[in-house]
């Protein structure tokens, strides 16, 4: 099993006209939606799910890699000429981004983010086309009890490190498990209030279009800001060989921050960011340009937030495992293909998800190579009369909800979790462990029954292989690491100079 | 990063009393959850996870999280509200306005297997887009239209999916 030859029939079969056209109505699409003020990437691929389900399974799938990579570059572009950032991610992109926006470097500014999400992107894809393949080989070796732990070790770690307050991150997680719930098992109907309609489950589509994109609407209306953001006018993106030449080294450095980050459970992209801004901020030769707009603080932080992006497709192709909010919805949406990412995918779709790695790398080119000539279209489009944006959300969010199954009361469960995810927002419960809640939760419950079936129900099985041996010291020694932290907080006084490294779940 | 702290720390006399409704929310979600688990029958005895097993977890988690949430609320923790480019939260919340667009969207789940998506969908921009201040009435219908019978062909001939036509079946 040569990748690298598997890896050329996948570009023979995303390279057709036909598939060509949907990587670039993709990349379009993705662009566009990703552009918009209050949609980032996962609010996207949500938004948009609904468009790819009815195409063939290859040709979706390079739509959808084309639509990843283009909300994921939408953002940044937001980021630097709003001066408020979206995501997450690109917080650290609006820092040193906006100013050079608002001193007239706009142009630059979008050029070494494009560009260096290229870079990032197509390093970080090679990567994950040579980590993916062995991790999987040796995944699928694993029996039911470390699968287990490993989702237990997924689960905890996005709930309990990420985010400002872990008691509303363990409530989004219940959250998420009880909507998990819903269905049927071992034959009867659970937590279903007696309707016919749930007896399959809620749909995975519904919760997170209701939850990113209405949650999200409801909540911008209920504090829409008065006064509209000003727009930084911008041409046609360009760079001067000056700027290639302080934008390079910057470029590598974060993206060998970012993939790592990815592809650990918990990982994010808000670390790398974090950690490539200081670190260029520290080898800068031009100091006195950090908090005025240096070009390096734009090319790191946005080669670390798209390497990340690469990276967190490693779990999620190789164990199934999603780690963020983008990966979940990209989940649901393999499902909603008929595929399980999981150690088994790279033997049972061979295929496909060589032709899915391929579509990565056109989808990046073409990002590049349409993005720069179109940039001052994508500024105008941050002008959108926000009534007819939020208003296009919910009508785009309620036709993606019916189309799945054309019934009404998918779109009441639309408005139910809406509301949901309304109040998750007023109350700063983070979106993504409900997610992975609702996504993982079945699968747990399934593997724990696994387990034990074949153990006929000896509870030491969990623990019988050394890999979950391992995931569960893990998970030990990280409890008592944060208990630790927690007692050392309480004592001492608050430090408010710590630099503050809440989640917000990139809606 | 730094842009977020304000709203927690500053202000340790004031409570945010709403977050018991919170958590007497989640106490009546774990109770159902529980007491839905108590009705599901055992499964056969060589089935060594019990259907009730993970919903007796889940609920009992639950009210366990509510009763945290009700203490932290009661010494005085506040929750960070969720930032955004289109958000202000140094104004109140605009409760009426989320009631408003609630209304419009409950009429579209009334309306839309008599009327079908092509006249509903149209109403439902039109009437959001009418509520988050938008005066353009007659324009904001014929966008809505324009996009309602537009994504109803583009996913019947595009993506071949034909979108349940309500009363205009036959017309379209």
């Amino acid at each position: 099993m040569d990748s690298l030859s598997l890896l050329m029939d996948g570009f023979g079969s995303a390279l057709t006209p036909t598939n060509l056209l949907y990587a670039a109505l993709g990349v379009l699409l993705g662009t566009a939606v990703g552009v918009l003020p209050g949609i980032g990437p996962a609010m996207t691929v949500a938004l948009l799910l609904p468009v790819t389900y009815n195409v063939s399974p290859s040709s979706a799938l390079i739509m959808f890699a084309g639509i990843y990579y283009g909300g994921m570059y939408g953002g940044s572009t937001t980021s630097i000429l709003l001066n408020t950032p979206g995501e997450s991610s690109s917080v650290v992109t609006a820092i040193e981004g906006n100013k050079m926006a608002k001193a007239g470097r706009a142009a630059q500014a979008l050029a070494t983010a494009a560009i260096g999400s290229f870079v990032a992107g197509s390093i970080g894809t090679a990567l994950l086309v040579l980590v993916a393949a062995p991790v999987a080989d040796v995944v699928v070796e694993l029996g039911a009890p470390s699968y287990f732990a490993m989702m237990l070790l997924a689960l905890l770690a996005v709930t309990a490190v990420l985010g400002a307050s872990r008691l509303r991150g363990f409530i989004g997680l219940f959250l998420g498990l009880a909507i998990g719930l819903v269905g049927t098992q071992t034959g009867q109907p659970r937590l279903t209030f007696g309707q016919p309609l749930l007896a399959d489950g809620i749909d995975i589509v519904v919760v997170a279009v209701a939850i990113f994109a209405v949650g999200e609407a409801l909540w911008v209306a209920a504090h829409l800001r008065r006064k509209p953001l000003d727009v930084i006018p911008v041409g046609v993106p360009w760079m001067s060989r000056d700027d290639l030449r302080r934008s390079w080294r910057p470029w590598l450095r974060g993206t060998a921050f970012g993939f790592p980050f990815g592809a650990l459970p918990a990982g994010g992209a808000e670390m790398p960011t974090f950690l490539s801004y200081i670190t260029e901020r520290k080898l800068t030769k031009k100091p006195e340009e950090f908090g005025h707009g240096a070009i390096e603080g734009v090319a790191g932080p946005e080669a670390a937030n798209n390497a990340s992006a690469a990276g967190t497709l490693v779990p999620l192709l190789a164990l199934g495992l999603p780690t963020t909010a983008t990966a979940a919805v990209i989940l649901a949406a393999m499902q909603g293909y008929g595929i399980q990412p999981g150690p088994a995918l790279f033997d049972n779709e061979s295929a496909l998800v060589w032709t899915l790695l391929a579509s990565l790398f056109i989808a990046n080119a073409l990002l590049l190579a349409l993005n720069l000539p179109m940039a001052p279209l994508w500024a105008k489009l941050l002008r959108t009369p926000r009534p007819y944006l939020y208003a296009g959300i919910l009508f785009f969010a309620s036709l993606g909800a019916y189309s799945v199954n054309f019934q009404w009361f998918d779109l009441l469960l639309l408005l139910v979790f809406g509301l949901l995810g309304l109040l998750m927002r007023r109350f700063g419960i983070p979106v993504l462990p409900l997610i992975i809640g609702v996504i993982l939760g079945p699968t747990l419950e399934y593997q724990l029954a696994q387990a034990l079936a074949i153990s006929s129900g000896d509870v030491s099985t969990l623990w019988s292989e050394p890999v979950a041996v391992v995931v569960y010291a893990v998970l030990i020694l990280g409890g008592l690491a944060l208990a630790a932290k927690s007692v050392i907080d309480a004592r001492a006084p608050r430090d408010t100079s710590a630099p503050d490294e809440r989640e917000k779940v990139d809606a | 990063m730094s842009t977020t702290t304000t709203t927690t720390t500053t202000t340790t006399t004031r409570k945010d009393t709403a977050q018991y409704g919170l958590a007497a929310l989640l106490a009546v979600i774990g109770g159902y959850v529980l007491y839905d688990a108590t009705t599901l029958h055992p499964a056969f005895s060589d089935q060594p996870v019990q259907p009730s097993a993970f919903p007796y977890l889940v609920g009992g988690a639950l009210l366990v999280l509510a009763a945290l949430l009700a203490l932290a609320a009661a010494r005085g923790d506040l929750p960070q509200a969720e930032e955004g480019e289109d958000v202000d939260l140094t104004t109140s919340s605009d409760w009426p306005t989320v009631a408003k667009l609630v209304a419009v969207f409950v009429l579209n789940i009334a309306l839309i297997d008599l009327l079908g998506w092509a006249i509903t969908g149209a109403f439902l921009f039109a009437g959001t887009a009418w509520v988050l201040g938008s005066r353009r009435h007659v324009f904001d219908l014929v966008v809505g239209a324009l996009l309602s019978v537009g994504t109803w062909y583009g996913f019947y001939v595009g993506l071949g999916v034909p979108i349940p036509a309500g009363i205009m079946d036959g017309v379209l």
